[in-house]
């Protein structure tokens, strides 16, 4: 609660901090339908991310954390509230700077893997790294999941773990500022999930890409630095872990 | 648990209002394919019924009418020869007459107008060619003084019941009193003699009196044309082998039999062809259909194998599944058979309508029976039923677990192995993605190519066309015809008679001519006799280059030879005779001598079976002295009117036809129905080329969609992803093109074919411009339906796509 509090301090002041804050959110809501059906899927969220940081995002189902997510990823527009990325203005600008903030900060990773069926993984990274602006090797990218063996297999010749890194690969390749995971061990059986969350804390740690990790599972968040909770649409709580945790250790 | 006889109380189920909603949110393929469904039912409507119509009003003319079945003509046959015919085993009905060509002189009409003069068929109780009076009534026997004429001059030339007519027959004038107006069985296809295309204002029928007819021409106490009705069971051919060897010495020039009767023939024709489209066309369009209609329904099952999966764990049989989607098959021919209805109804009356300025029929009302209306229906449903009952089949077979089963994930080769592997290194990812895309489903992949290739087909068909037709006249009018006029005499006159003609005003160029009729056959290299035998005319004209040009396959103009014979493309063909090869001609009129003609060259024509010979040597062969029956003439443009006021001056003459009327009738009465039909297909290959791409767009995206949200999401702009969707429908459209002229040639071809007649064929002609136009317009259809479908794809909605599982 007392995190809470001084997050909530630091944040009235509404100009976004300077330094080594990256994206910053102002009385961000999105509704969804009117009258009768109409649902409140965020409401006036504030919120900073520091550069770096691994941010868990807890959440009952249906309390907006892809909601959240896709609005910070530049997926989807709020219905009110701001977000700045390293200082600029991302709401109520054109399409085409929002595709080109994609292209050129964030990353996604998702609960189904989404990759090319018709591509390689090493295409599929590629993908990413032909149109970014200082990406790395599609192959050092695999290499980083540890699928460095696997570059020319068809997505249909690889397991799900195996396919969830192929897409990590994909998203860490151009080295994102941001990477956003949304559940993405909600397909996978515990063991290859962990293998998943390693790849994904090491790629933090590696390449200092501020990274969200959306989950259902409270165990998965001692390996944050930050564990944010959201509740009916609202940030209710934020918790600073100051010994983030290795996956491997994380029993679940 | 399902309770079998609940769900039978609702009529409206749940599965049928997702059938609904399935058809609404498919609305765009829904009206594609029925669009293309439709295209192929108009057209077999229009043929059908306009097939029909025709058909059925003829059949019911004819026997109402006593339309005969048997026609000779013949010189001078004494009059009792009647009883020896009618003696002749299977002969019903035999009745005599007189028939020649003469002339009426209207004051207000410079030129003279060819009429063809038949005994009133009312004479005597006879019964055959019974005329169609549609206003006054009959010639009243012995009277001289009145005539029938027929209906479509008496139209043109705004001529009616108590109007005078002067009229010059066998060279003597008179004027006669109009008494009838009316229409014959004989004369529903009205041409002169010579003419393809009725001219209604420059050809008449007369119908006289037979004794004043006789004895105009100085046949008293004789006839020259006989026509017979056949008694049940009779074969018409031994009646005319018995009624020629009757005729034999009185000048026959050989019975023929109703199918060749030139008015019936022509009708017949038209049957046929309409024939030939309600088979080509609609087959096109309707194997597209099945293919679409297989290619949606199958992506539909495609997307709803877990419903399906679903719907059969509840309890829901295969077959009640199955049905479920074929009733959307059956719904979207439901669609296309009612547009083809429609639009097959217009299509239908207009063409009705063009008949009956072509063809003269007391009735002739465009008739839509529950017959077309049953065939289009019944095939414009089956078709995509068909095409669907594969995909439902499948549909129907899945079990419950294996449709709810996660999809195995498409598995995809590399491309073309090692030999390929440079080129695909160099290519982009956009680009291997669209390539792999298009390899990995070779079944839609081809049908989108086929659509595309027939539309193609189809749209250079309609194109080329007027080109052919445009090809037809010209070669016809313009390098065959290097004359101005033909005139025909009422009987062979001396050649010197040319100098008489010569003389007139605004004659510049004359020469003579003289068509005399034969049996024609090839003969093989130990000159006997090859199968074929045509029964035809050898056109004996002046040798070297004359007013009738034989332009070979090289473009060169063949001189008439002074010996041998000058056959035209058409009947070499017909005889299966080339240059080097001779026929032998058992000319028919005359002393009929039998001549063999070596064959000297083949010349290129599109109009009529036509042999050369010099004039001289016919004459010979027929031991007449020098002699022409008509004369080509060279007009000069200015003093037309005065030739023609000459012309009425010398009743020598009985037929006069001028190119520049023919010519232009041709252009008249084909040009705008042609432009008509034309706009028509091209519409209906646009329909079908637009409904091919938008489906196979439409498929792709909805296949596509998540993996182009994914790329969407991974920073590419809305036209880079429109690139892979896109890219891949315009590289089936190129793969297309290349095709689609193959098969437009072949399909030119076989239209040809199925069109080419003795009288013609249409020249397969391939303008540059065609193929122009077919590109451009298959581009944009293509680009148009891009551009519809791209905007389809700013909707994609990134979210929803990636937070499901596919
Ligand atoms: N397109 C939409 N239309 C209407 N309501 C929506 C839409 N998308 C999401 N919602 C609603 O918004 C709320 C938040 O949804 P969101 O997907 O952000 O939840 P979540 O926290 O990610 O849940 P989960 O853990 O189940 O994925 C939910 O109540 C949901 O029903
Ligand atoms: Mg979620």
């Amino acid at each position: 609660m007392t995190d809470m509090a001084q997050q909530s301090e630091a944040i009235s002041d509404l100009a976004p901090q300077e330094g080594s804050v990256v994206l910053s959110a102002r009385g961000l809501s999105k509704t969804y339908g009117a009258g009768e059906a109409e649902v409140r899927a965020l409401i006036d969220v504030d919120l900073d991310f520091e550069s770096g940081e691994l941010i868990v995002l807890l959440g009952r189902s249906g309390s907006g954390k892809s909601t959240l997510m896709n609005i910070l990823g530049g997926l989807d527009s709020p219905t009110s509230g701001q977000v700045w990325f390293q200082g600029e203005d991302l709401t109520g600008v054109e399409e085409h700077a929002v595709t080109q903030y994609r292209r050129d900060h964030v990353s996604f990773v998702f609960q189904f893997y989404n990759l090319i069926a018709s591509l390689t993984a090493a295409e599929n990274v590629a993908l990413v790294t032909e149109i970014a602006r200082d990406p790395m090797r599609p192959q050092d990218a695999l290499e980083m999941v540890g699928l460095g063996a696997r570059a020319d297999h068809f997505p249909a010749e690889l397991s799900g773990g195996e396919q969830q890194r192929v897409a990590i690969a994909r998203a860490i390749a151009k080295r994102p500022e941001l990477l956003l995971c949304d559940e993405p061990t909600g397909a996978l059986d515990s063991k290859t999930g962990v293998l998943v969350l390693q790849a994904i804390q090491r790629i933090n740690r590696e390449l200092g890409s501020t990274t969200v990790l959306i989950t259902h599972n409270q165990s998965i968040a001692g390996m944050a630095d930050r564990v944010f909770t959201m509740a009916d649409g609202r940030l209710v709580d934020v918790v600073r872990n100051t010994q983030p945790v290795d996956p491997g250790a994380i029993a679940w | 648990m399902r309770v079998r006889g609940g769900r039978g109380l609702h009529l409206f189920g749940a599965l049928d209002r997702k059938l609904l909603r399935d058809l609404w949110r498919l609305k765009g393929q829904v009206a594609a394919i029925a669009v293309v469904i439709g295209c192929g039912g108009a057209v077999l409507v229009m043929a059908l019924s306009a097939l029909n119509s025709l058909s059925l009003t003829a059949e019911a003319y004819y026997e109402r009418y006593r339309f005969a079945q048997v026609f000779a003509e013949n010189k001078r046959a004494p009059d009792r020869l009647l009883l020896a015919i009618r003696d002749i085993p299977g002969v019903q009905t035999a009745e005599t007459r007189i028939s020649s060509y003469g002339r009426i002189e209207l004051d207000w009409v410079a030129e003279p107008i060819t009429a063809r003069f038949v005994s009133s068929p009312e004479r005597r109780g006879g019964v055959l060619n019974r005329l169609a009076i549609r206003a006054g009534r009959a010639v009243a026997a012995g009277r001289s003084d009145e005539v029938v004429i027929s209906e479509p001059f008496a139209l043109a030339r705004g001529l009616s019941v108590g109007d005078r007519l002067p009229i010059l027959i066998n060279g003597s004038r008179r004027t006669v009193r109009i008494v009838g107006v009316a229409l014959s069985p004989e004369f529903v296809y009205a041409i002169a003699p010579g003419a393809l295309i009725p001219d209604d204002t420059r050809f008449a029928v007369v119908w006289m009196d037979h004794e004043a007819l006789a004895s105009a021409y100085d046949l008293d106490g004789a006839f020259n044309s006989v026509t017979l009705s056949l008694a049940h069971g009779a074969v018409a051919t031994d009646v005319i082998a018995a009624l020629d060897t009757l005729l034999e010495r009185y000048g026959g020039a050989g019975a023929i039999e109703r199918k060749d009767q030139l008015s019936n023939w022509f009708l017949m024709n038209e049957l046929d062809q309409l024939r030939a489209l309600a088979t080509v066309l609609p087959s096109i369009f309707l194997v597209a259909a099945a293919f679409l209609t297989n290619t949606v329904v199958a992506r539909l099952i495609a997307t709803e194998q877990r419903e399906i999966g679903l719907m059969k764990a509840f309890g829901f049989s295969g077959w009640e599944v199955g049905l479920h989607y074929a009733k959307f098959a059956l719904c979207v021919g439901g669609l296309g058979v009612l547009l083809g209805w429609l639009v097959g109804k217009e299509l239908g009356q207009f063409q009705t309508m063009i008949y009956n300025t072509q063809f003269h029929f007391p009735f002739l009302e465009f008739r839509l029976s529950w017959f077309e209306l049953t065939v289009s229906g019944a095939i414009g449903i089956l078709t995509p039923v068909t095409g669907a009952v594969w995909a439902v089949r499948r549909a129907a077979a899945l079990t419950p677990a294996a449709a709810m089963s996660p999809p195995t994930p498409q598995s995809f080769r590399k491309m073309g192995g090692a030999a390929l592997a440079p080129i695909a290194a160099r290519l982009d990812h956009a680009t291997r993605i669209l390539l792999r895309q298009a390899a990995r489903a070779p079944v839609r992949s081809s049908i989108t190519v086929t659509g595309v290739a027939l539309s193609v087909a189809v749209l250079m068909l309609a194109l080329q066309w007027p080109d052919a037709i445009q090809a037809l006249a010209r070669g016809h009018f313009h390098d065959t015809m290097r004359r101005d006029a033909t005139v025909a005499f009422f009987e062979a006159k001396a050649v010197e008679t040319r100098f008489d003609l010569g003389r007139l005003p605004g004659v510049m160029a004359v020469e003579p001519a003289r068509s005399v009729p034969a049996d024609l056959v090839g003969l093989t290299k130990d000159m006997r006799p090859r199968g074929i035998v045509h029964r035809g005319a050898l056109d004996g004209v002046a040798p070297g280059r004359g007013m009738e040009a034989a332009i070979d396959a090289d473009g060169w103009e063949r001189p008439t030879p002074a010996a041998g014979v000058l056959l035209g493309r058409m009947l070499a063909d017909k005889l299966g005779v080339s240059a080097g090869d001779s026929i032998r001609a058992d000319i028919r009129t005359g002393v009929k001598p039998s001549v063999v003609l070596p064959v000297n060259g083949v010349f290129e024509n599109n109009m009529g079976m036509r042999a050369f010979v010099n004039l001289g040597d016919l004459n010979r062969a027929l031991e007449d002295p020098p002699v022409m029956e008509m004369a080509f003439l060279r007009l000069d443009p200015a003093e037309r009117t005065a030739f023609y006021t000459a012309l009425k001056e010398t009743p020598a003459i009985s037929v006069l036809s001028v190119k520049k009327h023919a010519e232009t009738k041709f252009h008249e009465t084909l040009g705008e129905t042609v432009l008509i039909f034309v706009s028509f297909f091209v519409g209906f290959a646009a329909a079908l080329g637009a409904g091919t791409v938008y489906n196979a767009a439409r498929t792709t995206l909805s296949e596509r969609s998540r993996e182009l949200a994914t790329l969407r999401v991974l920073g590419f702009t809305r036209w880079e992803i429109s690139y892979i969707l896109l890219g891949e429908i315009a590289l089936l459209v190129l793969i297309a093109l290349p095709l689609g002229y193959a098969a437009g040639l072949g399909l030119i071809w076989v239209m040809a074919k199925s069109f080419e007649t003795e009288l013609f064929r249409v020249p397969l002609v391939l303008e540059a411009s065609t193929i122009g136009w077919t590109l451009v317009l298959t581009l944009a259809i293509a680009i148009l339906i891009g551009a519809v479908v791209r905007r389809q794809l700013d909707h994609l909605d990134l979210i929803a796509v990636l937070k499901t599982r596919e």
